[in-house]
């Protein structure tokens, strides 16, 4: 009886081992994958990613955004994956339930290769066409479009009856139309309808994919595709202009929002200032302090820190500028030789005391998330740093131009400058006019300096950059013009950005140089000369 | 340029402005050395401490005055305490050759640690030849040069540039069959496209599936050309891009890159001057899988790099303070030429030269580099992708290490010529007419 008992409990147990062991064996598809996640090797995790995409398991989304993010870990002595949430929280990869214990200390993160994230963005294309947010589904369709996976038809077909709103329905229909063109069993009918979907999107990678199609095609896709082929590069030869035209006008705004400071130092008060390019230096620096502050006390306002730092950026400039005119230029006017060296040896030494105080490596500014990235217009990108920046220089010309106009500081400034025996005869403080010219001047190179640092190296350097430049426009457009400085800067960045697409970045601005040397020969006052006694300085 | 400000000086009111602002510029300038003991060894630093270079350069002055101190708390070399002077060239390729002549006819420096351009050490090789001395030079360079008085410590172009391109072309690295080399303008990206693309027109690659492209120093104006790069890169096969663009027009160019939208995925970026040091100016999640190609990256594991990493740290009290690939070459150098010091047991410039072919140092990523008779070493070559944190994952590697080669095989002129300084004592010997002193076209 005993004996009988034990056999029966020995059977029972050895089912059990059986049962439990085919049950690890047939764990299926994705637990399987998630093993292949542990050994840190390209390939397998590449292999993963496949099998875990098409498993149809619940967790799969979730693991592959994870993956994408660099947060999923995986410890290689217990073989197990865990994705760990955004405030750091450990979820076991297998069940999807947080995970308690302490964590594995071989703990590491499953790192990724620029193959494997074309394989993740592969697999997240199938699974995000259907994502409840719109922004989402336009970006995998787009992704859809450019990898043309046959695999992905039906999805896209799915989706595409699913879709209401229409730039995604679009999008979705030219992935759909790309994948058909690619395909061999589509009739010549449907490959035209297709090609004539594709010329429609008519960008850069339209015209490849149509170019792209086999010897054997048909005569008619042929002639369809060669017609359409012809009507997108018409299309992008129009782009094309209009997109030379905005990076010119740019290029022309850094340039005028450099060279304005200039333009009222040196245009309107005739110092050759060299060290101009370091109080936009000195504008860029400045952003990076409110920067260091508001990311270790107020992260939060990281978004505002531009509109903090361009009021500090102002004042800090000009204080400068308002302390280097009182302690050296004074002393210099009308000696334009001396008062090019003595600027110039402020420029160095202001470089390498901000050297000495901030070291010598770049220093990192954020943009903020409004100036990152870029929008489609049209058949043209716009970057919205750039575009920003256009606006700003904008607003800063026109605020200069009233103040000159409508306030009584400008109205001095102009008086002081066309004349100053007079000037100074009808009750006008000269010196003190002087010093607050210089300090407006420094200011503005300031705020240059917090839009700079936008686009370009916050190192001591920034400065020297810009100071050729922003004499260039100066001169070109006419000394003591502030519309001569914007119509010289819009130019220069115009025909500089037409150049360049044929003469190569350096012949282009070899060809500047030259053709200003020209133009100054022609009309040594530049484009917009002051008449009369006003520039006799 | 200081002489023009003396001229000046001489009209009385402008003279003490002039004189403070020259003044304050040489105190900023020069990092004196202090007082000079008889019994020391002197090594000469010839970093720019000022300048458009000083960005880069800094860091190498800094690691071998951590060198010199960590000798020295091992007892120096032979019995010596090791002396550092330093100088400040200032990014001026005429100041370099003055001042190398400074540290060796008037400071009697042993050895120097120095330049970083391809342009300020050809400024220095003469002076070196005529006072025949050392130069250990750190930074990876477009080969194409072997002189008797120069140890070349960083890459050649067949150790990072060549293994970075086969790397490219692999399936792991994407199949890339169209290429862009961007370089700034200047002999180092020129000399290295040019082989570049000889060596890619070795491979099959079609001259219309290959863009050059150059810009000026300090260029920030990047969209033409990055939306240039995009529209290349839509023909429909896979592109990448070499870029030799130099350190400071790098920033700008990665947010373009990012604000355009051009992600590693689609068109990978391989470069060969952006470093750890360079990554600092920038946020990093934009460029998120760029690659970059070094012989040392700061984030492979081991040991030695993690005990170098800890104890520069400390000398420089600063717990975030990146470590690059030229600061490795740097102190792979320094200990080759202390083993050789050690070796003839004089600092003498021709014995210490004549040892040095043979001498092996520990590289800071486990393995074990050797001079070679051609006065360059035996490197691994890293290529890394750039993580959001500013640092880089090593994703390829080569399978030993490469030793470097001074005239490269893919240049027509160049090929024919070989640099032995043990057996043909020759930097240039030509193998087709057996003699020295052939030249590279």
């Amino acid at each position: 009886m005993g004996k009988f008992r034990d056999r029966i409990l020995a059977i029972v147990f050895a089912i059990g081992l059986i049962v439990s062991a085919a049950g690890l064996a047939h764990a299926g598809p994705y637990e399987d994958a998630l093993e292949k996640l542990t050994t840190d090797d390209y390939a397998d995790t590449a292999d993963a990613v496949t099998a875990v995409a098409t498993s149809g398991n619940p967790m799969a989304a979730p693991l592959i955004a994870a993956l994408q993010d660099g947060r999923l870990q995986f410890s290689a002595k217990d073989k197990k994956v865990f994705i760990k949430t955004v405030d750091d929280k450990l979820i076991d990869a297998e069940t999807g339930k947080p995970f308690d214990g302490a964590p594995p200390d071989d703990l590491d993160a499953v790192r990724v290769n620029n193959r494997l994230r074309g394989v993740i963005d592969a697999a997240n294309g199938a699974l995000t066409l259907m994502a409840p947010d719109a922004a989402k589904r336009y970006e995998s369709a787009q992704a859809v479009f450019k990898s043309r996976d046959a695999a992905v038809l039906p999805a896209v077909e799915k989706a595409l009856e699913a879709e209401k709103i229409p730039r995604v329905k679009k999008v979705l229909t030219e992935a759909r139309a790309a994948i058909l063109l690619g395909a061999d069993d589509t009739s010549p009918a449907d490959k035209i309808a297709a090609i004539n979907i594709i010329r429609d999107r008519g960008d850069q990678d339209s015209l490849a994919l149509i170019e792209s199609l086999p010897a054997d095609t048909p005569a008619e896709v042929r002639a369809a595709a060669t017609a359409a082929s012809a009507q997108i590069q018409r299309n992008l030869a129009i782009w094309n202009t209009v997109q030379n035209l905005w990076y010119g006008l740019s290029l022309g705004s850094v340039l005028l929002l450099a060279a304005i400071g200039l333009a009222i130092t040196f245009g309107v008060m005739g110092v050759i200032n060299m060290a101009h390019g370091e109080m936009v230096m000195l504008g860029a620096y400045v952003t990076y302090v409110v920067q260091e502050i508001i990311r270790t006390r107020y992260p939060g306002l990281f978004d505002y820190s531009l509109a903090i730092a361009l009021p500090l950026a102002f004042i800090f400039s000009a204080a400068v500028g308002i302390a280097i005119e009182r302690s050296v230029i004074r002393f210099l006017y009308g000696r334009p030789l001396e008062t090019l060296l003595a600027t110039w040896g402020i420029s160095l030494v202001l470089q390498q005391a901000v050297r000495v105080a901030f070291g010598p490596t770049n220093k990192e500014v954020g943009n903020p998330s409004w100036m990152s990235g870029a929008f489609d217009l049209g058949g043209i990108l716009i970057t919205y740093n750039r575009m920003w920046i256009i606006l700003f220089t904008g607003i800063v010309f026109a605020a200069l131009l009233a103040m000159l106009r409508f306030t009584r500081l400008g109205l001095e400034m102009r008086a002081v400058t066309q004349n100053r025996q007079m000037a100074a005869a009808v009750g006008i403080r000269t010196a003190r006019i002087d010093a607050l010219t210089f300090g407006l001047g420094s200011g503005i190179a300031g705020l240059a300096g917090v839009a700079l640092s936008q686009i370009d190296n916050v190192s001591p350097n920034l400065g020297q950059g810009y100071i050729i430049d922003s004499f260039m426009v100066v001169v070109f457009g006419g000394v003591g013009n502030l519309w001569g400085t914007l119509v010289g800067a819009l130019t220069l960045g115009i025909a500089n950005k037409f150049l360049e697409p044929f003469a190569g970045a350096v012949l282009a601005k070899i060809a500047i140089l030259v053709f200003i040397i020209l133009f100054i020969q022609k009309r040594p006052r530049g484009m917009f000369a002051l008449k009369g006694r006003a520039i006799e300085a | 340029m200081f002489t023009s400000n003396h001229t000046a000086a001489r009209r009385p009111t402008a003279r003490k402005w002039l004189a403070a602002t020259a003044g304050f510029a040489f105190a900023a300038t020069g990092a004196i050395s202090s007082a000079q003991a008889q019994d020391t060894i002197k090594v000469g630093v010839l970093h720019s401490l000022s300048g458009t270079m000083a960005i880069s350069e800094t860091t190498l002055k800094d690691t071998v005055l951590f060198m010199i101190d960590e000798q020295n708390k091992k007892g120096g070399v032979n019995g010596k305490k090791l002396e550092a002077v330093v100088v400040d060239p200032a990014s001026n390729w005429p100041l370099f050759a003055e001042k190398a002549r400074e540290l060796i006819a008037k400071n009697k420096v042993a050895v120097v640690f120095g330049c970083w351009t391809s342009v300020s050490r050809k400024s220095v090789l003469p002076v070196f030849k005529e006072l025949n001395s050392i130069l250990f030079y750190p930074v990876q360079y477009e080969g194409e040069e072997s002189e008797y008085n120069v140890f070349y410590t960083g890459a050649a172009p067949n150790q990072q540039a060549i293994p970075a391109v086969d790397y490219l072309m692999s399936k792991e690295g994407g199949s890339v069959k169209r290429w862009v080399l961007a370089g700034t303008d200047y002999v180092y990206p020129r000399t290295t496209n040019k082989i570049l693309e000889a060596y890619l027109k070795s491979k099959g690659v079609k001259q219309e599936d290959i863009m050059i492209n150059y810009t000026p120093f300090g260029h920030s104006d990047w969209q033409t050309i990055v939306s240039d790069i995009k529209k290349f890169g839509s023909a429909g096969k896979k592109t990448g891009v070499v870029s030799t663009i130099n350190g400071d027009a790098n920033v700008p160019f990665y947010k373009e890159l990012g604000n355009q939208g051009i992600k590693a995925t689609d068109i990978p970026v391989v470069a060969f001057s952006v470093g750890e040091e360079e990554l600092a100016g920038l946020d990093t999640k934009p460029l998120l899988g760029h690659l970059a190609a070094w012989n040392y990256f700061q984030s492979v594991k081991s040991p030695g790099n993690t005990e170098f990493i800890k104890k520069w740290q400390a000398f420089t009290k600063n717990p975030k303070r990146t470590t690059n690939d030229p600061m490795e070459a740097t102190v792979i150098g320094f200990n080759m030429w202390v083993k050789a010091v050690e070796k003839v047991k004089t600092t003498d410039a021709t014995k210490v030269i004549d040892a040095l072919p043979g001498i092996t140092a520990p590289n800071l990523t486990g393995g074990t580099s050797t001079m070679l008779p051609n006065h360059h070493i035996t490197k691994p070559v890293f290529v890394g992708e750039i993580k959001g944190d500013g640092q880089f994952d090593v994703v390829w590697k080569t399978k030993g290490l490469v030793p470097g080669d001074a005239w490269t095989d893919f240049l027509p002129g160049s090929k024919d010529l070989e640099s032995d300084w043990v057996k043909l004592k020759c930097g240039n010997y030509n193998t087709v007419t057996k003699k020295c002193g052939g030249q590279a076209s």
